[in-house]
């Protein structure tokens, strides 16, 4: 692999992100960021709708390229590997998407079994076995014949969440997975986060904007907002911050430094303004 | 001004997306090799492009093939020579109408499913979703579909022939009174293996690389939201017939001079 190698072992960080910078056309979604997420940890990186949180989870999974800055990966460069170390880089981690992902022509069962067809070549007895156990793991065991289009929302992203630990990865991202889930379904994948991640060691990601749920299962969060960090620290030191940045997002407040009113031209030239809008 | 500068962009668009739509056909070509491993998956594919494509084939080549029974029957008498309706019709269909009339069903049945399928995929984050699981949805999704539309056609094209020939004969001979030796016969000394029937097999193999690659590659480059598909999905119908229209024509000026 031509990868550039850090020590993570030295700083305990399975993922370092160090200045990046990533636009679309004109408009920056990411400036000059940098964080660091612990191995084995539950790390949350919250902010409002369209601050480039999601961007950051395709950065780290490879699925976008920064115009600058460094991408480390278990000390990987991720931004420099070719497609095929890219994918094997991919086999070791995972990723929780908002709605699922689930392939709807496959039944969950084969849902689960889908990496693991891919990449192992395992008896099909075996396999019968892993993809139970990890159904099992979920609560989901007796829902193997059931097709995507039958589950709930809060089942599907279980489906999901057990196909990504199919390959045992060592990261797992979730974007945005308690989005529209009901309060006892946001329950099940909270403990269940938890759990995969002291039960099976795995780093997690957790991209949110759900305050109360996310700082519930996390260890260390960051505060995102217009491309940059707002605010880090524990869950209970971003709940007590001062800043007005972060007092606005934990507070839920409509107006503050990020205004209420997208910018636009004077009200009353606009009002007297003749023609079509 | 405007307009010139317009025009000037859509050329560079149509100019730019003919250079991607070639990038993704060498990516999927390349994408096929491995699937000399994987031959279940083409399998499955040839079924949902192919099979579920045969009822639609059969029917309109049963009455394409009566209604050039009727038309042909009408026009030959008037020199009396209604004894070579079974020549009219097979050439009909085996040189142009077999492969040509095929790939337009083609394109509106299974072409335009394949679009939608795919930018639906693209939508639900299914695409992405085999990204981050380390499979190459080129490989896995794209690849499989259009191999599956190459070998479907020609051998749809086949069947749509077959048939239109029986439903010139039940018309020609069954209802119109043809002489059913004459009508086999003329259609066995006419129809040559090597210009006819080979040449509409090549214009068949054509269009089912043609009409499937436009397919799979509108869906992938779909906007991933319910009008982006749509409109994808009706440039696959709107750009394959074309497309098969138009190749029709250069290989028929090429093969038959």
């Amino acid at each position: 692999m031509s990868t550039t190698q850090t020590d993570p072992g030295a700083s305990g960080a399975l993922v370092e992100i160090r200045n990046v910078h990533f636009s679309r056309g004109e408009r920056t979604i990411l400036n000059d960021l940098s964080m660091t997420i612990a191995r084995g940890k539950v790390t949350a990186i919250m902010g409002g709708s369209g601050c480039g949180k999601t961007t950051l989870l395709n950065l780290i999974g490879g699925r976008l390229r920064p115009s600058s800055g460094q991408v480390l990966v278990d000390g990987i460069s991720v931004p420099e590997l070719g497609t095929r170390d890219l994918f094997e880089l991919r086999k070791r981690m995972g990723m929780l998407f908002q709605n699922g992902a689930l392939l709807t022509d496959l039944d969950v069962f084969e849902n689960v079994a889908f990496p693991i067809r891919e990449h192992k070549r395992l008896p099909e007895p075996i396999l019968r076995h892993v993809v139970l156990m990890k159904l099992e793991t979920v609560g989901l065991r007796g829902a193997r014949e059931l097709m995507p289009a039958e589950l709930s929302g809060g089942m599907a992203r279980r489906v999901a969440l057990a196909r990504t630990i199919s390959l045992e990865p060592m990261l797992v991202m979730y974007d945005e997975p308690f989005t529209g889930l009901d309060p006892i379904s946001k329950g099940v994948i909270a403990k269940l986060i938890r759990e995969l991640n002291t039960g099976l060691g795995i780093t997690s990601v957790l991209v949110s904007h759900d305050v109360a749920d996310t700082c519930a299962i996390s260890d260390y969060a960051y505060l995102m907002g217009q491309g940059h960090i707002i605010g880090q620290g524990t869950p209970q030191e971003i709940r007590q911050s001062e800043a007005e940045e972060v007092r606005q997002f934990m507070d839920g407040l409509p107006d503050g430094p990020v205004p209420y009113r997208y910018p636009a031209p004077d009200y009353l030239k606009d009002l007297l303004q003749e023609g079509p809008a | 001004m405007n307009s010139l500068r317009r025009l000037g962009q859509y050329v560079l668009d149509s100019v730019e997306g003919l250079g991607r739509a070639s990038l993704f056909f060498l990516e999927v070509a390349s994408g096929a090799r491995k699937l000399i491993r994987r031959f279940d998956l083409v399998v499955q594919q040839v079924f949902a492009v192919g099979v579920l494509t045969l009822l639609i084939i059969l029917v309109s080549g049963l009455f394409v093939g009566m209604v050039l029974g009727l038309q042909g029957y009408n026009t030959l008498s008037k020199f009396g020579a209604a004894d070579s309706l079974g020549l009219l019709v097979a050439l009909s269909l085996v040189r142009e109408l077999g492969p040509v009339v095929t790939a337009l069903l083609f394109a509106g049945r299974a072409g335009s499913a394949l679009t939608a399928e795919i930018g639906l995929m693209k939508a639900t984050e299914q695409l992405a979703g085999m990204e981050m699981m380390a499979v190459n949805p080129v490989e896995r999704v794209i690849a499989p579909r259009l191999v599956a539309g190459i070998i479907s056609m020609p051998l749809l094209a086949a069947l749509f022939s077959a048939i239109g020939v029986l439903g010139g004969q039940l018309v020609g001979v069954g209802l119109l009174g043809v002489d059913s030796g004459a009508f086999w016969s003329q259609m066995q000394s006419g129809v040559s293996f090597h210009e006819d029937v080979l040449n509409g097999v090549i214009k068949s193999v054509v269009f089912g690389v043609v009409v499937t690659w436009i397919a799979v590659f509108q869906g992938y480059e779909s906007v991933p939201t319910s009008e982006g598909v749509s409109r994808a999905t009706n440039r696959t119908v709107v750009y394959s017939s074309l497309a098969v229209l138009a190749l029709d024509f250069v290989m028929t000026a090429l093969m038959f001079k």
